[in-house]
């Protein structure tokens, strides 16, 4: 199993598949189990399988070279109880003659037979094999002799590989385990019929890992995933927690952890290291999904799995996003893999990695942002991670998504309803605000942002700690919380914290009360408008933007970026104009007059000397770009350049509206600006509200977008980190080499 | 009490003044690191009568270069369970900066942490835990 996932992907792929069923050939032969002996032995007899029940399938399976018909006598054989086995091994020799000339087609065929079979017969199995035990014992003398339908000599590895087959069966399914798992009685049955099994330990546990493999698979048809664990066992798995801790959404301690776990008979070795892969949040306790994955880790490791050195990804927490999902690349090759040194701690730092390595999947972190403010109270690494958001935070790249925190979908909405009822702009902004809210992190971050913005002059600075930080923290969700965090929150901001900043030196809060007052009543009504006007802007841009970043590497992400922004924040401004129109019509009640007085005062800053949109854009992208010079605020750049764009047009028009205002920071006071409209956003009444949907819609547009940006963010991190150390080495080189210049 | 050595070569946990953990580099001068990281114990020990009160802030577990040599320097750590971490790098290794002593003690202390966490890990055992292993390699091989 380790072997061919190891030699490829984690899941069983087809090559893999064949790849493994060689490896059951070889171990079936007698050979050690190597990588090599695949190639080195050319004449591999073809595996011999137990007779499944499915005849179709062992056809199929014989239609393959080799490989493939192992995978279908195997889904055959798990099924169906060793007395069926028997039979059908006599019906499957003669069919075996037949199905090997039979062509390969069939064997795409196979595999989609034996999912269909397994999971109607897999509770059944379960009982079958608690038999099994005394079934097996029994079966393996007949399986000997069975007739394999593998003409091929070698009876006496044959036999044993037969009795492989039929140990194999025993355990595959982890739902025997189960069974076996709880009671002392059949684990130790269990056990014995290992040992009873003829053939070598590497065998059984090819033969296990085939057949777990495959019954694995078929379970997931669709997700090759040989970690996945299956509804049933799942079921069981939470069973047996109630068992420890009737509250679902507890804590197993870890003494009563390593109590049961210790039935298992595992050696207490390798139950540290299940419980270091399992313990996701290093809390020394077990939540539901460890505790799930720690059985399952346990079930595959008295199947003869090896433990991996990387939580697989299908057993990861789902409660943690980016993680989630960013194991998604890594795990395929992790499972079997030694993990490289930077992924050992598999817990621990997880985020880093995974950020790094893979791209967690939008829906599974859509999934996660829901899901994030449980884990996010459980999770010890996100507590740290919060007191590294605040300060670091890439004010760059969160000042400027900030006012962009609208998702398009609730911009969109924002506008429709702005055009319909031109006063209910920030309703959608309400509702997505209550759910934003729900965040907890968000929310702290989302504060700790807008205080960093408002006292962080330096972006850049920040930026640099905050790359440093991860490693200490060692936890990338948080961190890409912190990005997504960082977004959402501008968008939805809690109503409170934008307001009463008293501590922005620069807040968008004081700031946007300055301008507010000053404004007159006109001015006020533009800039009312200005604030429902942001998160339109950032909504195109923001969708252009994690779009047109996400094929580009980190790179061309400058580029692409200061071309997307620009290009993008020119079309909403055609439709902000007119909403802004409307809402200044509307919101000339509004308080939130000193917000909007603030956009103007950012749109002078920023576009001072632009007032085209394009070239406003175009400063913007230069001027961001300018500040993110660093690499590791590249990704910032990338972030705010397409918000900030956007936010740009906008506070242009109101800013024409508006007397001008002092140039101040273009990202601190476009945070403060963002930050306050945002803040005001909510404030303001509106009247509609956007259907949940729609929000939810958003929502995930902006969690996919922040995920992106955290990744850029994290990859352009790294690269700093290693232009840092090849600097480092050149000056060390530069150093050695001067003494010789001397001479 | 244990201590953890590190060396540009060698990481060495100590509990109670006996080894945890030990990892070196360079395994040729193993024994070496041995001695020197036990001589440097009784350096540990001074400095931590020496505090007094509790060892309660992280500076104070940070107990900085114990002492130089002329191959190599001593860096000590201890955390508030009395378990010592010592590390000996090559003086040879341009200078480790403080900072990155301390990153790494940071990060070393985190992961016996983390392997404390463990319920089927007994406080007194060797250290085996692979993600500890792995970390500690990725941080050898990042000063070397």
């Amino acid at each position: 199993m380790e072997l061919c996932g190891a030699t490829r992907l984690g899941y069983f792929g087809r090559s893999q598949f064949y790849i493994a069923l060689k490896l059951v050939a070889v171990a079936q032969s007698g050979f050690p189990l190597r990588v090599e002996s695949i190639n080195t032995v050319k004449d591999l007899p073809l595996p011999r399988f137990v007779a499944s029940k499915n005849e179709q399938e062992s056809r199929h399976a014989a239609s393959y070279s080799s490989d493939s018909e192992n995978q279908g006598s195997y889904s055959g054989v798990i099924p169906p109880p060793p007395g069926r086995g028997q039979v059908k091994k006599g019906s499957t020799s003669h069919d075996t003659g037949q199905p090997r000339t039979s062509a390969d087609q069939q064997e795409p065929v196979s595999p989609v037979v034996s999912p269909q079979q397994s999971p109607p017969t897999s509770p059944h199995t379960w009982r079958k094999h608690s038999r099994h035990p005394s079934g097996g014992n029994s079966e393996r003398p007949l399986a000997g002799p069975g007739p394999f339908w593998s003409p091929f000599g070698e009876a006496q590895s044959g036999s044993s590989a037969g009795d492989a087959v039929w140990s194999g069966h025993s355990p595959p399914p982890p739902q025997e385990n189960w069974v076996s798992f709880a009671d002392t009685p059949p684990t130790s049955t269990l056990l014995t019929m290992h040992p009873a099994s003829v053939q070598d330990q590497t065998t059984v546990r090819t033969v296990a890992s085939a057949t777990t493999a495959n019954e694995i698979r078929r379970q997931s048809s669709s997700y090759d995933d040989p970690w996945k664990i299956t509804d049933e066992q799942r079921q069981y798995y939470v069973n047996q927690f109630k068992t420890i801790q009737p509250d679902l959404n507890g804590f197993i301690p870890g003494s009563a952890a390593k109590e049961f776990f210790t039935k298992s008979k595992l050696p207490i070795l390798e139950l540290s290291h299940i419980w270091e892969l399992s313990d996701f949040d290093k809390d020394g306790a077990l939540t539901l999904d460890e505790f799930c994955a720690a059985f399952h880790l346990v079930v595959a490791r008295k199947n003869g799995y090896d433990l991996p050195e990387k939580l697989p990804e299908s057993l990861m927490p789902k409660l943690i996003d980016l993680e989630d999902s960013a194991d998604v690349g890594d795990q395929p090759g992790e499972v079997g893999y030694s993990g490289s040194p930077a992924e050992a701690p598999p817990s621990k730092s997880p985020s880093m990695p995974s950020l790094n390595q893979t791209w967690p999947e939008l829906n599974q972190s859509s999934e996660q942002w829901e899901t994030f403010s449980e884990r996010s109270s459980s999770s010890q690494t996100l507590t740290q991670f919060d007191s590294n958001i605040a300060p670091a935070d890439p004010d760059t790249a969160i000042v400027h998504p900030v006012p962009i925190r609208m998702t398009p979908s609730k911009i969109h909405m924002q506008e429709m309803e702005l055009k319909r009822t031109g006063s209910d702009h920030t309703n959608p902004t309400s509702p997505l605000l209550v759910k934003t809210s729900d965040l907890s992190e968000e929310n702290k971050i989302n504060s700790s942002v807008k205080f960093a913005s408002g006292n962080t002059v330096d972006g850049y600075s920040s930026s640099d700690s905050f790359t440093s930080d991860p490693e200490q923290i060692g936890n990338n969700v948080a961190h890409q919380r912190s990005h997504s965090g960082m977004s959402p929150d501008n968008t939805a901001p809690p109503p409170p914290p934008p307001r009463p900043q008293p501590s922005h030196s620069r807040s968008s809060s004081l700031d946007m009360n300055r301008t507010f007052s000053v404004t007159t009543g006109q001015q006020q009504a533009g800039v009312v408008a200005q604030p429902p006007a942001v998160p339109p802007r950032p909504q195109p841009s923001q969708a252009a933007g994690p779009v047109v970043h996400r094929p580009v590497d980190a790179d061309g992400l400058i580029t692409h970026t200061s071309t997307s922004p620009q290009q993008i924040p020119e079309q909403p401004n055609f439709a902000d104009f007119s909403q802004f129109e409307v809402f200044a019509a509307s919101n000339v009640n509004e308080e939130q007059d000193d917000e909007a007085e603030k956009h103007p005062e950012v749109l002078p800053v920023e576009k001072a000397s632009d007032p085209a949109s394009s070239l406003r854009v175009a400063k913007t992208d230069s001027k961001i770009e300018e500040k993110t010079a660093a690499s590791a605020p590249a990704n910032v750049s990338k972030g705010t350049t397409p918000l900030a764009p956007p936010p740009k047009p906008v506070r242009r028009r109101l800013k024409s509206e508006d007397e001008l205002r002092p140039e101040v920071d273009e990202h601190t006071q476009k945070t403060g600006v963002l930050a306050a409209v945002l803040a005001s956003q909510p404030s303001i009444p509106r009247s509609v509200g956007k259907d949940k949907k729609a929000i939810q819609a958003s929502i995930r547009r902006n969690k996919e977008t922040n995920t992106v940006l955290a990744r850029l963010n994290s990859e352009l991190q790294q690269q700093l980190k290693d232009v840092l150390e090849e600097r480092i080495s050149l000056e060390v080189q530069l150093e050695q080499l001067r003494p010789f210049s001397h001479l | 009490m244990g201590w953890i050595l590190v060396t540009s070569a060698a990481v060495i946990l100590f509990l109670q003044n006996y080894p945890l953990y030990i990892r070196s580099v360079p395994t040729e001068n193993e024994l070496k690191f041995h001695y020197m990281v036990h001589t440097s114990l009784d350096v540990v020990d001074e400095k931590i009568s020496a505090m007094g009160k509790a060892l309660v802030d992280q500076r104070e577990l940070y107990l900085g270069l114990l002492y130089p040599t002329e191959d190599y320097k001593v860096y000590g750590y201890v955390t508030n369970s009395k378990v010592k971490f010592v590390m000996v790098v090559d003086s040879s290794n341009t200078a480790l900066r403080d900072n990155e002593i301390r990153s790494m003690f940071r990060k070393l202390h985190n992961s016996y942490t983390d392997v404390m966490c463990n319920p089927f890990y007994t406080p007194g055992d060797r250290i085996q835990s692979r993600a500890f292993d792995g970390m500690v390699t990725s941080m050898m091989i990042q000063v070397c």
